[in-house]
């Protein structure tokens, strides 16, 4: 099981800003290790976001994406109260989901 | 989304742009995209993500004995976590030596949990997928003392020994480079390629480089520990290399915390 996210989410006005640090090594696939092998890789593929049951983000990642990547992005439609929750697949179908509050 | 990635992007592109500029310009420009990239990184610090690791291995029991960090002492009682790291370096009586953050660590894990001390310091940094415990209870230690004005006492013998040892170690030059770290750290205006280097003979020089690590270093996707630091520091001078938990390290870093005193510690940070 990957290790959890950090997901901070601000209502303010009438948007909603999340903030979301991830967990992942993010390998290229470009790189070798000591004895000059390959390193196979390893990314996050598709990222979503749901407020509410509705998706107010999805993306497709390469592996040009840092690791331990930070995703910042705001919708508009969101609550003090109501839950952000963050999925995401990498290219070996591990997966990970995690939820907040909207403070 | 990948703002560090194109941060560094547009730093790289800037620093194409400056060359042909003339050098002080240059260097200036420079710095302030660096500075600008270095903020862009503040807001999503990786190191939290090693906070929240250290803070669950802190409260589970470990080791062959099953004890958990809630025994240890890091001198504001067993398991006080809370502003424990801005009184370190100190002297402790159970372990009759003067211990800094990750010595303390280990002893604990040693006496107190019952690993080896092999075992205790065999991954003490994180390369890949050799993931380091250290560095992430290192990370969430530092994290409870945020804020907190640094406060490191030399009313002990034993820490004044300490503090004039790290003193005549910064100051001593050998190695194939006769260098010192005062080489490249006791003028103002020094840089590493594009690092500016910090002055740490001066209040203000050491107070902003100690209070800013641990810190978490993009460019190497680790959470890197203040012994850390000073390991990197004697390789780039080619001395012998750094024994991890050795008091040629707690030395240094008492010399350099006691300076700190006074600032408000903000860690853990983020490096380039």
């Amino acid at each position: 099981m990957p290790d959890p996210m950090k997901i901070r989410a601000n209502h303010s006005g009438d948007t909603t800003e999340v903030k979301v640090l991830m967990n992942h090594e993010m390998e290229t696939g470009q790189r070798k290790d000591s004895q000059g092998k390959v390193i196979p890789a390893w990314f996050i593929q598709t990222v979503t976001a749901t407020c509410n049951g509705k998706t107010v983000l999805s993306a497709q990642w390469g592996p040009a994406v840092a690791k331990n990547p930070f995703l910042s992005f705001k919708f508009k439609g969101g609550a003090k109260g109501d839950k952000v929750q963050i999925a995401w697949v990498d290219n070996r179908g591990e997966k990970r989901m995690d939820e907040a509050t909207i403070a | 989304m990948t703002a560090p990635m194109m941060r560094v992007a547009a730093a790289i592109a800037a620093v194409g742009a400056v060359v042909t500029f003339g050098a002080a310009l240059a260097q200036d420009r420079t710095a302030d995209e660096i500075a600008k990239y270095r903020e862009a990184l503040q807001d999503g610090n990786p190191a939290e993500l090693y906070e929240a690791r250290g803070e669950e291995m802190w409260k589970a029991p470990r080791g062959p004995n099953k004890v958990a960090f809630t025994a240890c002492d890091l001198g504001q009682g067993p398991g006080v976590v809370k502003g424990a790291y801005v009184q370190l370096p100190r002297y402790f009586p159970d372990a009759n030596r003067v211990q800094d953050l990750e010595s303390r660590l280990v002893w604990c894990m040693v006496h107190q949990q019952g690993y080896t001390e092999a075992e205790a310091t065999k991954q003490p940094f994180g390369n890949g997928s050799k993931r380091s415990d250290l560095e992430a209870l290192v990370a969430y230690v530092v994290g409870q003392s945020r804020g907190m004005p640094m406060n490191v006492s030399l009313d002990r013998p034993q820490m004044k020994d300490m503090y004039a040892l790290g003193e005549k170690m910064f100051f001593f030059r050998g190695g194939t480079h006769d260098f010192a770290c005062s080489t490249c750290h006791g003028d103002d205006g020094k840089r590493i390629r594009l690092q500016d280097l910090p002055n740490l003979t001066t209040r203000h020089g050491a107070q902003k480089a100690y209070t800013t690590w641990p810190a978490y270093r993009v460019s190497q996707g680790e959470l890197r520990t203040f012994e850390w630091r000073l390991n990197d520091c004697f390789r780039q001078q080619r001395f012998p290399e750094l024994a991890y938990d050795s008091d040629a390290a707690i030395a240094l870093t008492t010399y350099l915390a006691y300076n700190a005193n006074g600032a408000a510690y903000d860690g853990p940070g983020i490096k380039r």
